[in-house]
């Protein structure tokens, strides 16, 4: 992730590495109180791949996520992260495949208590599998931090920013470590159009930038589209359309629809706007498509 | 069934409690150990309820002074008035008021503040982050409440027998030799004993049931609230239910010993 520096980074267009089984859900099923969250929910998502899950409030979007750190427990099937079934792990074994995700949490889950430097040094210092050079922290706390152009924030706290910039140094913690997979649920929830693009644009360049896996958990169909059908040039620092021979982004990325914690759909975006379903149609509309 | 229903809760609930105890004591001889976190709520908690335990008990030891002053007055013995209130003060009511004042203050902090964080997903930000929330929260505080109450403790019982002889030099013309001979000579080891072990005791109720408490908010900020109130009076019920079960054993132990 060395961010601001184009000479190590891969070409948008580069063919995906070999791919590689990155996370995958077995029938998972999920319950609280006996009532369901997730139901019989199978999918796969490879290196360098893009997964996009659309679904109302309420359809299991974030316990899927929190279901694949390994923060909720399913109550049968199995996830496999980076090869390893999870399920049947302990906290201390969790830790060391957390150190290989990164998770932009709905409400940003800064630590009040901390600066924004110490937030973003967190899982540097704390997460043992990374075993980052106590000298090297500070350094990569302000790459990240200037990925996401807020590199002035240093020493604020979190309160002291706006929803945007708290989402965005959120990002930052997600990625100083430079995880092969990420993960965000609901980034642009809550936020003006604007500041919802800006989000959306660090995500793709995140992406593209870093040639990794994306699991991006929303309700705005728009944030999907914008994903499967726009790529980050490094030269002029922008958002272009991903067109032309050896565009792998739009092949690369699938949408999920999730309903009521089941997976009601999975396809490409072309699929998706051919589908006829009145549940699945409902998110086209909202964007006006 | 619905007799299930009703049972199973408070037994769930009872359970997660003595998980959350077990795994809490357990790190406390597990690497990493948060000592700045614990040197911090040793402040919070020491330092910041130093004022209110300071006011509690002089308080209520002049309030002791008056009233057993007047009830020894009947028999000549006002000048007795200090082995009472040291004998009152530091076996029940210094351990039991000082708790109560640190539950009011502390447990409910620690709800609010770790259920704050449990309702914006900070809790599960740290465990994402490679932190057990338990080592990183609430090992630090129970171990700061363990260290801090018996001492808490030790200063409200002495500024208790200060308030009582505030009034009994002031108010009562007891002589203040005669007050603090009184008052040395009616304290035992037992006393003292009983006296710091049952805040030893309350410490663990308060620490456990505040981050219990805050660790199982749901709900937003309306689940904050309730998790706050929750903890304050469970641990205050607590601390008079067990301390009438300490007292309970320690009298027993002196009847059986004489």
């Amino acid at each position: 992730m060395p961010r601001g520096t184009s000479s190590s980074v891969l070409l948008p267009d580069a063919p995906p590495p070999a791919s590689a089984g990155v996370l995958r859900f077995e029938h998972v099923s999920v319950a609280f109180d006996d009532v369901p969250a997730l139901q019989d929910v199978s999918f796969e998502v490879r290196q360098a791949e893009t997964r996009i899950i659309l679904g109302a409030a309420g359809s299991g979007k974030t316990v899927l996520l929190k279901t694949a750190l390994g923060l909720v427990q399913p109550q049968s099937g199995s996830v496999h992260v980076f090869g390893q079934d999870i399920t049947r792990m302990t906290e201390q074994q969790l830790f060391g495949i957390r150190s290989k995700l990164g998770m932009l949490f709905q409400e940003s889950a800064l630590f009040d208590s901390l600066t924004i430097e110490e937030n973003v040094a967190y899982p540097l210092v704390n997460q043992k599998a990374i075993q980052c050079p106590i000298e090297d922290v500070s350094k990569r706390v302000r790459e990240a931090l200037r990925f996401v152009e807020l590199e002035h924030t240093l020493s604020r706290f979190p309160s002291e920013l706006s929803g945007g910039m708290r989402r965005r140094v959120a990002i930052a913690r997600a990625v100083v470590t430079t995880p092969p997979l990420l993960l965000y649920d609901s980034p642009t929830a809550g936020l003006d159009p604007i500041t919802a693009h800006t989000i959306m644009a660090l995500i793709i360049k995140e992406r593209d930038l870093s040639k990794i896996a994306t699991l991006i958990v929303t309700h705005r169909y728009q944030d999907g589209a914008l994903m499967a059908n726009f790529r980050y040039n490094p030269d002029n620092g922008k958002l272009e359309p991903a067109r032309g021979v050896g565009n792998n982004i739009t092949r690369t990325t699938k949408f999920l629809v999730l309903r009521e914690g089941r997976l009601v759909f999975e396809g490409t975006q072309a699929e998706l706007e051919a589908s006829t379903d009145a549940y699945i149609s409902k998110f086209r509309k909202q964007s006006g498509g | 069934m619905a007799l299930l229903e009703v049972v199973t809760g408070p037994i769930l609930a009872v359970q997660e409690f003595y998980l959350l105890a077990g795994r809490a004591l357990r790190n406390m001889f597990r690497e990493p150990h948060y000592s700045d976190d614990i040197v911090l709520q040793m402040d919070n908690i020491g330092v910041g309820s130093l004022p209110i335990v300071v006011m509690t008990g002089f308080f209520s030891g002049a309030v002791m002074a008056l009233q057993l002053a007047r009830a020894l007055a009947q028999w000549g013995q006002t000048g007795k008035v200090g082995t009472a209130v040291s004998i009152t003060l530091v076996r029940e009511l210094g351990p039991a008021l000082t708790s109560l004042m640190v539950a009011g203050r502390n447990a409910s902090g620690m709800a609010s503040e770790i259920g704050s964080m449990k309702v914006t997903e900070q809790i599960d930000a740290m465990r994402a982050l490679g932190t057990d929330p338990i080592q990183k929260l609430v090992t630090p505080r129970l171990i700061a409440t363990c260290v801090v109450l018996p001492l808490l403790t030790i200063i409200a019982d002495f500024v208790g027998v200060f308030g009582g002889y505030v009034v009994a030099a002031g108010m009562l013309d007891v002589n203040g030799r005669q007050y603090w001979t009184s008052v040395w000579q009616a304290l035992g080891w037992d006393d003292v004993t009983q006296g710091l072990l049952k805040p030893f005791v309350f410490a663990f109720v308060i620490a456990l049931v505040g981050c219990y408490y805050g660790l199982r908010a749901t709900g937003g900020t309306q689940g904050v609230g309730r998790a706050t109130t929750q903890a304050m009076v469970a641990a205050s019920v607590l601390i008079f239910v067990l301390t009438f079960f300490l007292t309970r054993i320690f009298t027993s132990q002196l009847v059986s010993a004489s």
